[in-house]
């Protein structure tokens, strides 16, 4: 299997799909440029570049998908949804309940996220748990470019919503083009093993809502997605010495959820922190939290997530953000 | 006493502040003191001179992703500007917003890096001088990209409605990001702004003294309470969308950028099951005009607002290099000062 970036990974997943079928057009501000090459492959009428205008061709993204389409709807950044967040929270959402079964919007929403690279709250956010919340949506968070690909065509056939959402660290193009900018004066903790990987040279889809189990521990199980596995494994990694074997799950998606990976790896280990970039409260992690109570299950919880607005200023933004000392710090915490 | 005609060397002071303040802004943020996207005024510092240096006390501003410059002229101190850009904590916002979210209550100035965001919030601001302080105005900042946004539309509306003394700031330079504007916005900014109710007004954006003129007459339409008003200025921007603007990092080093590119362009071109040759072919030719364009663009040409001014002062050469010294020095100074502290 040959080598290949995560933006790679998808690009040749979505070719791949485009090929098979005509049915899937690219929708999005700039994608003439940002996908140069599925542009020239595919022509302007199956990658058409929008104005920036959220509201209207991620809302048109929904219709046109109801009425036989198969579109691939890009936004810039997933805080840049909050403008077209009616399209997917009052439709895209509701159609499936209000047509009584019998429509869907076969929608794919790509949005890059996550900070660690100096652009502001307003462009370093990850708010996965917030489209999580409503129901009817599929959120997907790959954290590496098999994953990455794999989960493009699950995204791809899937008959409702997916928000398919690319961390900014793990997409060397998009920190290529917000964070580098063409300088080598500026440096990034990149997961190397998030950012490249393995690829096939036929890709296959991965099932929707299954966890993937990285590395095995008895004594706890750290639970995250995308950039925050790759914290997880780092941190893993250095709490061996000290005798306390962590697994580490990748949830792949936030919605739906693997509840039964979460439930068995904290009933075996009986301690659990979920390490979450997005926002602390309403989210991820005190949802793992409930889904654990709720199946009656005794464990030791912890969590490290972001608790506040992402200050611009990068070291108190690698301070906000989970990194791998806070995760040491609250995996020994309950270890006692 | 209002002014009735503009002070050029006083706005032309002012607009070469901001030109040496962002150049050494470009030159920190090259030398990574400053991480991130940074969007630069360069090329609009007419538009803002010719109107900000206009305001007075109890005016508001909204600003878009490019408020360096604004900010500037309507008197923030640079350095708290670039300490704000480099992350200190005694920058304008304690190091917390960066450049795209720059915000000064006392000047009633918020910024905003989602695209549109200055309509609705001119509109409120307005809506509060017209309650609070009847005879100040609201300004709104944002470039041609932005006229597609439903909220920036929505706002035009309600401004019209109620007659808010708004002035809604187009700068325009044809190029949203890397999506040429004409190709992507239906109808003339002109019809559409007439049709939302607004005053329409139009100028040269590399010329202060225009800029001036047509400010005047939609502040004072405003201030007396007539309404708001559309302004449309065309400008250049010669570092593009933002510092390493891939357009531009092909035009300066076509060489390397394109030996990247083009493997995989080539690729795409001829791989098996996808659109007719002649659809290829015009996806090519797309990317290409749209990389000449930006490499072949003379890239101030008649443009540059400081070269305008010069010619249109008639000033002794000795008289520009004193302004010249003086503000250099100032620029100089913050510099060190900040870099220095970090």
């Amino acid at each position: 299997m040959p080598t290949i970036s995560f933006d790679q990974a998808i690009e040749a997943a979505l070719a791949q799909a485009m090929a098979e079928d005509a049915r899937i057009v690219i929708l999005g501000e700039d994608v003439h440029t940002l996908r140069r090459n599925l542009f020239v492959r595919f022509g302007r009428d199956r990658v058409r570049a929008t104005p920036i205008s959220e509201a209207a061709f991620v809302g048109a993204a929904v219709s046109a998908a109801m009425a036989g389409l198969r579109p691939v709807v890009e936004v810039y950044m997933v805080d840049f949804l909050g403008v077209a967040m009616d399209a997917l929270l009052n439709h895209a959402a509701k159609l499936t309940t209000f047509s009584g079964g019998r429509w869907k919007a076969p929608l794919v929403v790509r949005a890059p996220c996550g900070g660690g690279y100096g652009d502001g709250g307003q462009h370093a956010q990850s708010l996965w748990g917030w489209f999580s919340h409503i129901p009817g949506l599929n959120v997907v968070v790959p954290s590496n470019p098999a994953d990455a690909g794999a989960l493009m065509l699950t995204a791809l056939a899937d008959e409702g919503p997916t928000l398919f959402m690319e961390h900014k660290l793990l997409s060397e193009d998009w920190l290529g083009f917000l964070g580098r900018g063409g300088r080598d004066t500026v440096s990034f903790d990149v997961p190397t093993d998030g950012a490249h990987g393995q690829g096939p040279d036929f890709w296959q889809p991965l099932p929707l809502g299954e966890a993937a189990s990285l590395r095995d521990g008895d004594d706890l199980v750290l639970i995250s997605v995308g950039v925050g596995v790759h914290r997880c494994l780092q941190a893993a990694e250095k709490l061996a010495p000290d005798g306390i074997a962590a697994q580490v799950i990748d949830l792949r998606s936030v919605a739906p959820l693997d509840e039964k990976a979460i439930c068995e790896a904290a009933r075996r280990t009986g301690r659990v922190v979920v390490v979450d970039e997005d926002y602390m409260r309403y989210g991820l992690s005190g949802e793992i939290a409930a889904v654990l109570m709720a199946a009656d299950i005794k464990a030791r919880f912890g969590r490290v997530c972001t608790a506040e607005t992402i200050p611009f200023d990068r070291r108190r933004e690698e301070a906000t953000l989970p990194n791998v000392s806070r995760i040491l710090a609250r995996a020994r915490g309950i270890m006692g | 006493m209002p002014h009735t005609k503009p002070d050029l060397p006083l706005l032309y002071r002012q607009m070469l502040r901001s030109r040496l303040f962002e150049e050494a802004v470009r030159d920190l943020w090259q030398a990574g003191w400053i991480p991130g996207e940074m969007h630069l005024g360069l090329g609009e510092e007419a538009i803002c001179a010719g109107i900000v240096m206009q305001l007075r006390r109890g005016d508001a501003m909204a600003l878009d992703h490019r408020g360096t410059p604004p900010l500037l002229m309507r008197g923030i101190a640079p350095d708290s500007l670039l300490k704000e850009f480099m992350g200190a904590p005694d920058g304008l916002c304690g190091g917390m917003g960066g450049h795209m979210h720059l915000f000064a209550p006392e000047q009633l100035t918020a910024s905003s890096g989602i695209v549109g965001a200055a309509g609705p919030t001119a509109a409120g601001f307005g809506l509060a001088a017209q309650q609070l302080r009847p005879g100040t105005v609201s300004l709104a900042f944002f470039g041609e990209g932005a006229v597609n946004q439903g909220m920036l539309m929505e706002a035009f509306n309600l401004a019209a409605v109620w007659k808010l003394p708004v002035l809604f700031v187009c700068k325009d330079n044809n190029l949203a990001i890397t999506t040429a504007s004409d190709t992507v916005t239906g109808g003339r900014l002109a019809d559409r702004a007439r049709g939302f109710g607004l005053a329409y007004f139009a100028a040269d954006g590399a010329d202060v003294e225009a800029v001036w003129r047509v400010a005047d007459k939609a502040l004072r339409r405003a201030r007396r309470g007539d309404g708001p008003s559309f302004l449309h200025f065309e400008c250049v921007h010669p570092e593009g969308h933002f510092l390493g603007d891939p357009l531009i990092q092909i035009a300066r080093q076509p060489g390397d950028q394109l030996k990247q590119m083009a493997p995989s362009l080539l690729k795409a071109a001829v791989r098996g099951r996808g659109a007719s040759v002649g659809k290829r072919v015009g996806s090519l030719t797309t990317i290409s005009r749209l990389v000449g364009r930006t490499a072949l663009k003379e890239i101030w040409g008649r443009h540059d607002p400081l070269a305008k001014c010069r010619k249109k002062m008639k000033l002794d050469p000795r008289q520009l290099d004193a302004i010249a010294a003086a503000v250099k020095a100032e620029i100089e100074a913050v510099v060190a000062r900040a870099t220095n502290a970090a």
